[in-house]
């Protein structure tokens, strides 16, 4: 199996080619969204700290920027702060050089005379990047390049059955031809912790599971919600799911059938191929953002109520096996896999299709979110301890 | 026959199904690409039926794993939820 990609100067492989104009610190955001909004072939996001963190919140901020920097899909970035921030301009692009060699500038309000020269210099650098970026031809590369990330959201009955199970058998097609397959939202690990332990590949991997996925679940019994108490919800149990167990194989099927490489610090970029988890809270946005930032060039997002979100860096696909959500809300929705349901086709042809729709998204094909320029505000990024 | 659940893996001792079947209806599956059947006591769609006899003590599996264990002996066809098994971990 093969795609046609950017190479990058790193050796990744991206699956879109756009500038990056990120803002270092929430006072440069405005500037940052207005640069960007100017010019084609530019993506942004909404970044609301880099200042006034404790050192958590200033870690996972720079985790996140750094991470959509290196993203393969980003071709190189214009970054843009306010100058008196924690996230200092200078350590921020040299940290970003340690990740990747691709092209970076950065410019500081303060220093540069207010937000309007700052526009100037920015959309000025910003359009020479979009220049060189559109220089750049696809190649034909193998589908082990691909890190695809996997997401779950708005379930119903459909998702654990049929759109769940249906990713983890292109989970483990695509590892079978060398990719990676990542998935995250640990709190939904709860009750299956076990189960994937059991499925690491190696002692200490299963190790980190059992203690990354205790670690959440103290963290919700602090906040006053005891998972294996209350879940599955009565709304669960009324749709058909029996037990704690039963839904959080739901949520993790969707992984598949391979041993389970590494689990992943929040938007840590895989050391391993293969099956990865990856530790971040369910709330998608912040989620998918984390997994993007992590390295993944393509999100799955299984639903079954619907869902309408997307990533200015990495197309977001939404899939559902429910017929009536696909159809009310079209405008959404790039996966109809309600025929399994319907009993029209099973799940291995499913996945055959699914896989062959990812190849096209990666080759090109844009997703609903993405013409819909979906993503810029659907970026969250994890504040572990509030702002100083 | 079209068929009314689906098993999803199969190590599986129960099978969803995908619309409500009431008593003496049929469920049908495939497995390994042929139509099975076995004969209900009424399910709610989108509920687990036993695709054999399961007896009480025995593990629940579906997805290929154990999301149970069986509180009491549960009939091929029959319903399986709260009422005849429970959680391992709760």
């Amino acid at each position: 199996m093969e795609f046609w990609g950017y190479r990058r100067p790193d050796g990744k492989v991206g699956v879109r080619n756009h500038v990056l104009v990120v803002a270092t610190v929430g006072c440069a955001g405005e500037v940052a969204r207005k640069v960007a909004e100017s010019l084609n072939g530019t993506v942004s996001f909404v970044c609301q700290g880099g200042c006034a963190a404790g050192i958590k919140d200033l870690e996972a901020t720079r985790a996140v920027l750094l991470g959509m920097i290196a993203n393969p899909n980003i071709y190189g970035t214009v970054a843009i702060g306010l100058g008196c921030e924690f996230n200092k301009m200078e350590d921020f692009l040299a940290l970003a050089r340690e990740r990747t060699c691709k092209p970076i500038v950065g410019f500081t309000i303060q220093e540069e005379g207010g937000s309007i020269n700052t526009i100037a210099v920015a959309t000025r650098a910003a359009q020479q990047m979009v220049s060189e970026a559109t220089e750049c031809v696809r190649e034909l590369c193998p589908i082990s390049e691909l890190t695809l990330g996997i997401e779950c959201g708005g379930s119903d009955a459909t998702s654990g059955l049929v759109s769940n199970p249906v990713m983890g058998l292109v989970s483990d097609k695509l590892i079978a031809a060398g990719g990676t397959s990542m998935y995250s939202e640990t709190v939904e690990m709860i009750g299956a912790e076990h189960l994937l332990a059991a499925q690491a590949a190696e002692p200490a991997v299963a190790q980190r599971i059992l203690e990354v996925v205790k670690g959440r679940e103290e963290e919700q019994i602090r906040s006053g919600e005891d998972i294996r108490k209350i879940q599955p919800s009565p709304g669960n149990k009324a749709g058909g799911i029996t037990t704690l167990e039963e839904k959080s194989l739901g949520c993790v099927h969707k992984g598949g059938h391979t041993p389970v490489m590494e689990m992943c610090a929040y938007a840590q970029v895989p050391t391993r191929k293969g099956l990865v988890l990856m530790d971040t809270p369910c709330f998608d946005l912040l989620s998918v953002t984390a997994k993007i930032a992590g390295g993944c060039q393509v999100v799955v997002f299984t639903t079954g109520r619907g869902n309408t979100i997307g990533n200015p860096v990495a197309p977001v696909m939404k899939v559902t096996a429910n017929a009536d959500t696909y159809r009310h809300m079209l405008d959404n929705h790039d996966v109809d896999m309600s025929a399994v349901v319907a009993g029209d086709r099973s799940l291995e042809e499913q996945a055959d299709i699914t896989l062959q729709e990812i190849i096209k998204v990666m080759n090109g094909k844009l997703t609903k979110a993405e013409i819909q320029k979906f993503g810029y505000a659907e970026t969250v990024i994890s504040q572990p301890t509030d702002y100083i | 026959m079209k068929p009314t659940a689906l098993l999803i893996n199969e190590k599986d001792n129960v099978v969803t199904v995908t619309q409500k079947l009431d008593a003496g209806e049929t469920v049908t599956y495939l497995d390994n690409g042929e139509l099975v059947s076995v004969v209900t006591s009424g399910v709610p769609a989108f509920h687990k039926v036993a695709r054999r006899d399961i007896k009480a003590g025995e593990d629940v599996v579906k997805y290929g794993r154990i999301m149970a264990v069986a509180t009491q002996d549960i009939k091929a066809g029959e319903h399986v939820h709260t009422q005849n098994v429970k959680s391992k971990v709760q």
